[in-house]
């Protein structure tokens, strides 16, 4: 890919290596314990704000869309990410492709704060993803075990978030890579040093970063959940389970009552051990969004096995 | 010594780190009731606008400000310096009102331009880390407010009595001197230090002129 130029723009600001990796990372802490909700206009991202949203995710479709729709799922409009930009104060993350590495430079150059490479778009490339250390803005990926987060932390990203199944209103998905990513680190922590090795082998990850994991027994980067999470309630459950923060995306905007489900998220997330406050959360909330049962869905259908 | 965090969103476990750290308890504050017990109250980084609504909407706003009143100290970065200001712009948002200063927020531009830089401090004669994160920018202080330490020609590390804000993250670093200072002006945890300077820590005159350095 075209890297030096990214890397270029890097080196003219005066900064690279290490220190621009902290500040990327540092991002991502400033959101943990918040709520990041999918927004399609600067009317939603509004309300995403009011509602006490701590960044907004830009795209053209929610995924409950994408999926009814069908069709290639591609970054946002420039148009609308900038009117969203314009519109809050949170900071604007946008989606890219997976492998996409041009519409990421675009994104760049636009200045949002952060970049998902996202299995919810139509991937651009089925073997690559995107070398992530070349930019300055800071990247999220999905990821369903453990050995896909740290390639991912691998190639540069800051963040990872559970892959979910997005768009389903359905949180087992989330539940599942949640689950598996903490037990497969919490396996890491009671291995000998001469064990780790064939586990990075196995989990197709890089030593260095299997190491660093067997020592602290957390990612190296915030672990965010995503992907069908769509009432209060479950978000305190990925809360519960070991996510940082929450990611929600077609479940405010799809509900009957955005503003008020978006509201009650961001309350349970907060006080997610605290059960008398995700009760009150709970209170007073109209339809969720529907809700689609995984195993009646067809593999080509899953969100979720795109990227690697 | 029990130091409460306000844990409703943003860093708060690095602060907790840190703490834990020097050898003091950090509490999770989520209600006005954590705060029972706590010698001072870390407002940390985040989105202060999150933040504030946690605070408006659960007694957290009048319950941190009465603490303040009782000379307890309290000490916030990025989002929680903005909380503690009198006058917030960029746009005009609500503020606990607990140091005179007037802050705008995101005041270099967005997160392409958050960056880390070392300069001086009254506080050591070691350069200070300092890492910016979609930062504030300190406009004005107060009369009776100390800067303590300066970006690029503006106040990064403000002092009035017992109330500490920071533009910058020293959560986010290895250096301990901003917090070790927090837990010194908050004596042995029983001793109230309200209205008392902090120029008898720092080994430099507080009318010294501090020059930012590029790291």
């Amino acid at each position: 890919m075209d890297g030096n130029k990214v890397n270029g723009n890097a080196a003219k600001n005066g900064n690279k290596g290490s220190n621009e990796w902290r500040v990327k990372v540092g991002l991502a802490e400033m959101l943990k314990g918040g709520v990041i909700m999918d927004v399609t206009n600067a009317a939603q991202a509004e309300i995403a704000e009011k509602a006490g949203a701590c960044a907004v995710m830009a795209l053209e479709r929610v995924p409950s869309d994408i999926r009814k729709e069908g069709g290639v799922a591609r970054m946002a409009s420039i148009k609308v990410i900038r009117e969203i930009m314009a519109t809050v104060t949170i900071p604007v993350m946008a989606k890219v492709r997976i492998g996409h590495f041009s519409e990421a430079e675009v994104l760049q150059a636009l200045e949002v704060d952060f970049i998902d490479e996202s299995e919810v778009l139509t991937p651009a490339d089925e073997e690559n993803h995107i070398w992530k250390h070349d930019y300055r803005v800071p990247f999220v990926c999905g990821a369903r075990n453990l050995g896909e987060a740290l390639r991912r932390v691998g190639e540069g990203a800051a963040m990872i978030r559970t892959k979910g199944e997005a768009g389903s209103g359905n949180v087992v998905e989330a539940v599942r890579h949640m689950r598996t990513i903490v037990s497969q680190m919490k396996k890491l922590t009671t291995m000998r040093d001469d064990e780790l090795m064939r586990e990075a082998k196995e989990l197709g990850a890089p030593l260095e970063l299997i190491r660093e994991v067997a020592k602290t027994g957390k990612l190296p980067v915030p672990n965010f959940s995503a992907g069908g999470i769509a009432t209060p309630a479950d978000a305190a459950l990925v809360r519960s389970l070991g996510a940082e923060a929450v990611f929600v995306g077609s479940g405010i905007f799809k509900s009957s009552d955005p503003e008020a489900r978006a509201k009650a998220v961001v309350k349970a997330t907060t006080h997610f051990a605290d059960a008398a406050a995700v009760l009150e959360a709970c209170e007073e909330l109209g339809e969720a969004m529907p809700g689609l049962d995984i195993r009646q869905m067809d593999q080509k259908d899953m969100l979720s096995t795109r990227g690697w | 010594m029990k130091i409460g965090i306000l844990a409703v969103q943003g860093d708060f476990a690095a602060h907790a780190d840190m703490l834990r750290r020097l050898g003091a308890e950090p509490v999770e504050v989520r209600t006005a009731a954590d705060l029972s017990g706590c010698a001072g109250l870390i407002l940390p980084g985040g989105e202060s606008t999150t933040q504030l609504q946690f605070l408006q909407e659960e007694g957290l706003y009048e319950a941190i400000k009465k603490f303040a009143a009782e000379g307890r100290g309290v000490f916030g970065t990025c989002a929680g310096a903005i909380l503690l200001a009198t006058k917030v712009l960029h746009p005009a948002q609500d503020s606990l009102g607990l140091l005179d200063m007037t802050v705008f927020r995101n005041g270099y531009g967005r997160q392409v331009a958050s960056d880390i830089f070392f300069g001086d401090s009254k506080l050591s004669d070691e350069p200070l880390e300092m890492v910016f994160i979609r930062a504030p920018i300190i406009e004005r202080v107060g009369d009776g407010a100390e800067t303590l330490a300066q970006y690029a020609g503006k106040p990064a590390l403000v002092q009035d009595g017992n109330i500490l804000a920071a533009t910058f993250h020293p959560e986010l670093t290895t250096d301990t001197t901003v917090h070790e200072h927090f837990l010194k002006m908050l004596g042995d945890g029983t001793e109230r230090n309200a209205g008392k300077r902090s120029t008898a820590i720092g080994d430099k005159s507080s009318n010294e002129v501090l020059e930012p350095k590029a790291s």
